[in-house]
């Protein structure tokens, strides 16, 4: 082989694997994303019954109930529209009245999401309200908390 | 009472010393001054010194804890267990950037101090860039995140450690980690100094490989480490999420695996320098990205990143700067490095260029289902979640091939290789597969032809792997003790890489005994009755409460019977933790072999029956055990005479470099 036949078939090799890689992620890309939605932008979308999709939200005050064999219903609220969830199985620890949460299934005919996996926000450093006041009282106050609340995809209420 | 102040002034020495070892020693390379270059070495040692001395006050703090600093009392509590008190130095932001400088201060001294046969120049060169990121992340610590600021007015109690965090896997899993991670500083930093210099030759080759070898080998570690954490942690056994914290530290280990791959053509035929040199400057960059995405707050939402953008922007314009920088130099400066050694495609070579195109795309990929959904949210506000699917149906296809590939390579000579005879001599490890493949599909009983697919290509890297030992101490030919004594000859790095690829097929192994055969149970139960997956019956006794000490323990107790055999017990609990009105589950494991009973709690309902969830998970312990042997296959390697940091070299590269001094 001759120099220049040998730097082609490297040349031809790195693109081989590269169009390869690219095909890959743009049929990845069409098929496999799901869309990430709050209360109102389901509302106010008109999302189709059967779209997958995530959303994400406060767990409303109250809202929670549970039935027979792990069913369990609550509401997801972003301060302005909710929606109903149900959802059969166990719920991670962090979940909560009141806390972030963010759900993965889609809306039935009823308007209700089926969510078919559960996911409690997190985070390192969360802290409880008055808690994050009274520091903000004694003058010494980083601008964290608000962020990292920010950080819970409902919680942004407008 | 003064020791945090004590630790602040220590954290800005540090910063004095390496602003001076950023700039004095690069222009003492650049004037020619040994005096000047001379500075480079202990101001590195000093360095460090004044870095743990700051690290060590913060350590103090917490475990004195001394409430009156905010960091301590946001992250700390006075019941907490000692070595909580002491890993929760690095469980939050501030401490873990601390922890990030120390381990990169730790590799510049370590350079300082081991690199005596390095030529000045380069050791000059080296050391500087070094401490030009040291100055860059210590600046960033001292403006947007102090960890010694304080309370005017200290609070009684701090407001403890996230329970989740609470753990022994976080006194391990992040220091790993990082030593993974920021270790690949040094191997930026000797790129950078090669093109800073112009020039480049095998020997450099030869002391990057072992510095790359070091971080990959804790970086490996650190990714298993956490997994397994996650795993026992999160109480839906899952070991990997594909999730943007996780992807950031998988992006770096992709790179540094192909430099790995790459420094070995340039070491050994002294090919591919400019591809080395790139990879060296990538796979640090991705560290640096990693650091971005988890600590800039990026990632919880784009939205948190624009309404506090002091540590973010801070972070991204340390970015900008160094992989900007460091590939406009490249640009600048790589087409002035000679080329050598040809060789034909298919030969060792072409194997390990081919083994960097797929890993470099498969991290493309994965590069990409990270940032893409950032990028989108950003630009049109639209959010959405790049999930196991997308990687699954990217990153697999592009690793198939590569395992494939994977035993070829070490068979193949140098220069021109025959791919024929190397297919002849891999008919033994074929032949496994085969069998393999035929057992697993015949106990499945049809379905999918995936799995046996994957368990037999799992045998064929791992057999694959053996099939250079094998042939090379003749194990099967010879009597048993001249194939010992033949083994005991080979180079310590043919044994690196035989266990390194064995290692792969091991945690292959794990993953599709997993993904494919895990059977998980549901159920509520009430005390007295049962649960059971495959020949296992659990039954639940009751429950107890305990006091820890800074938590209260719901245990639930169950007898784990065999065939009606009694086994063992199990005793998952939820803990509550006051302070933070928080609660975790503490899974219960049971390991059976190489598989493992999983059982863990949900809530306890009204009527007294308590919500479970027990898997039982096949080979899973594998998917963990798989990298401690390829760790153990970079140690041998490591300790390959040939690579031995700071051993003698041989006459050879002693003479290849003399130019340089």
């Amino acid at each position: 082989m001759t120099r220049r036949q040998r730097r082609f078939s490297l040349i031809g090799a790195a693109l081989g694997v590269l169009a390869l890689a690219v095909a890959l992620v743009l049929s990845a890309l069409k098929d496999s994303i799901v869309f990430f939605n709050s209360p109102t932008e389901v509302v106010e979308k008109h999302v189709k019954p059967g779209t997958r999709m995530r959303i994400g939200g406060l767990v409303k005050e109250g809202s929670v109930s549970r039935g027979e064999g792990l069913a369990v219903r609550f509401e997801v609220t972003d301060g302005k529209r909710t929606v109903p969830v149900a959802y059969q199985g166990l719920l991670p620890d962090l979940f909560r009245e009141g806390q972030g949460v963010v759900a993965e299934g889609a809306l039935d005919s009823t308007g209700t999401f089926r969510a078919d996996s559960v996911l409690a926000k997190h985070d390192e450093t969360y802290m409880p309200k008055d808690v994050a006041d009274a520091l903000k009282k004694q003058g010494h106050w980083k601008d964290d908390y608000e962020k990292k609340l920010g950080a819970t995809p409902g919680g942004r209420t407008q | 009472m003064m020791i945090a102040e004590f630790g602040h002034y220590a954290l800005v020495l540090a910063l004095a010393l390496a602003l001076v070892q950023a700039s004095v020693p690069m222009i003492g390379a650049r004037k020619d001054d040994p005096a000047l270059m001379a500075v480079a070495g202990p101001t590195a040692v000093g360095q460090f010194c004044f870095v743990a001395i700051a690290f060590a006050a913060l350590m103090t703090c917490y475990v004195r804890s001394d409430f009156s600093i905010v960091n301590v009392f946001e992250n700390s509590h006075s019941a907490k267990p000692l070595v909580y008190k002491l890993s929760g130095v690095w469980g939050n932001h501030e401490g873990s950037m601390l922890l990030w400088v120390l381990i990169l201060s730790v590799f510049g001294a370590l350079v300082a101090l081991f690199g005596g046969n390095l030529p000045a120049r380069l050791k000059a060169n080296v050391l500087a860039v070094q401490s030009s990121i040291a100055v860059a992340f210590i600046l960033f610590i001292l403006v947007t995140s102090n960890p010694f600021l304080r309370i005017v007015n200290a609070p009684l109690e701090g407001r403890d450690l996230n329970p989740i965090l609470q753990d022994p896997g976080l006194a391990i899993h992040p220091p790993l980690l990082y030593l993974g991670y920021v270790g690949l500083s040094i191997s930026f930093s000797f790129a950078i100094a090669a093109l800073i210099d112009g020039r480049i030759d095998a020997a450099w080759a030869r002391w990057v490989r072992p510095w790359t070898l070091l971080a990959w080998m804790f970086l490996t570690l650190g990714i298993a480490m956490g997994s397994y954490w996650a795993y026992y942690t999160l109480g839906w056994g899952g070991w990997w999420f594909w999730d943007p914290v996780e992807n950031a530290s998988f992006m770096p280990w992709l790179a540094a695996t192909a430099l790995l791959h790459s420094a070995l053509v340039m070491e050994k035929r002294d090919a591919l320098k400019v591809w080395t040199i790139l990879l060296a400057i990538l796979a640090f960059s991705l560290s640096l990205i990693g650091t971005f995405l988890v600590r800039s707050g990026v990632l919880t939402s784009v939205h948190a990143f624009a309404t506090d953008p002091t540590r973010g922007v801070f972070i991204l314009a340390i970015l900008v700067l160094f992989i900007g920088g460091s590939l406009a130099l490249f640009a600048l400066r790589a087409p002035l490095l000679k080329q050598g050694g040809l060789f034909a495609p298919l030969s060792r070579e072409g194997a390990l260029v081919l083994n960097n195109l797929f890993l470099v795309s498969a991290c493309a990929t994965v590069f990409i289902g990270t940032l893409y959904p950032l990028a989108l949210e950003a630009l049109t506000g639209e959010k959405i979640s790049v999930g196991a699917p997308f990687f699954n149906a990217t990153f697999a296809p592009l690793f198939i091939p590569l395992l494939i590939a994977v035993p070829f390579g070490p068979l193949l000579a140098w220069k021109r290789g025959d791919l024929l005879g190397v297919a002849q001599r891999l008919v033994g490890a074929a032949g496994i597969a085969v069998i393999t493949m035929a057992v697993v599909f015949a106990m499945e009983g049809g379905g999918p032809i995936l799995v046996p697919f994957a368990i037999g290509l799992a045998f064929y890297v791992m057999a694959g792997a053996l099939t250079d030992i094998v042939e090379r101490t003749g194990l099967l030919k010879v009597p048993f003790a001249t194939a010992f004594a033949r083994a005991r000859g080979l180079p310590r790095s043919a044994w690196g890489a035989a266990f390194a690829h064995f290692g792969l097929g091991i945690t292959l192994l794990g993953i599709i005994g997993e993904t494919q055969w895990s059977l998980e149970r549901i159920a509520e139960l009430k005390p007295g009755q049962t649960i059971s997956v495959r020949r296992y019956e659990l039954q639940f006794d009751g429950v107890t409460t305990r006091q820890g000490p800074n938590y209260r323990d719901l245990a639930a107790h169950f007898t784990v019977r065999r065939h009606g055999d009694f086994i063992g017990v199990m005793e998952p609990s939820k803990r509550s933790f006051p302070s933070r009105g928080t609660a975790t589950s503490q899974t219960a494991l049971m390991t059976r072999g190489v598989s493992q009973l999983y059982l863990s709690l949900g809530d306890p309902n009204a009527d007294g029956s308590l919500a479970v969830r027990l898997y039982y998970k096949p080979l899973v312990l594998l998917i963990w055990f798989g990298p401690v042997v390829m760790v153990v296959g970079g140690a041998l390697s490591l300790s390959d005479r040939r690579l031995r940091v700071g051993a003698p070299k041989g006459a050879r590269s002693k003479a290849a470099l003399s130019p340089a001094e």
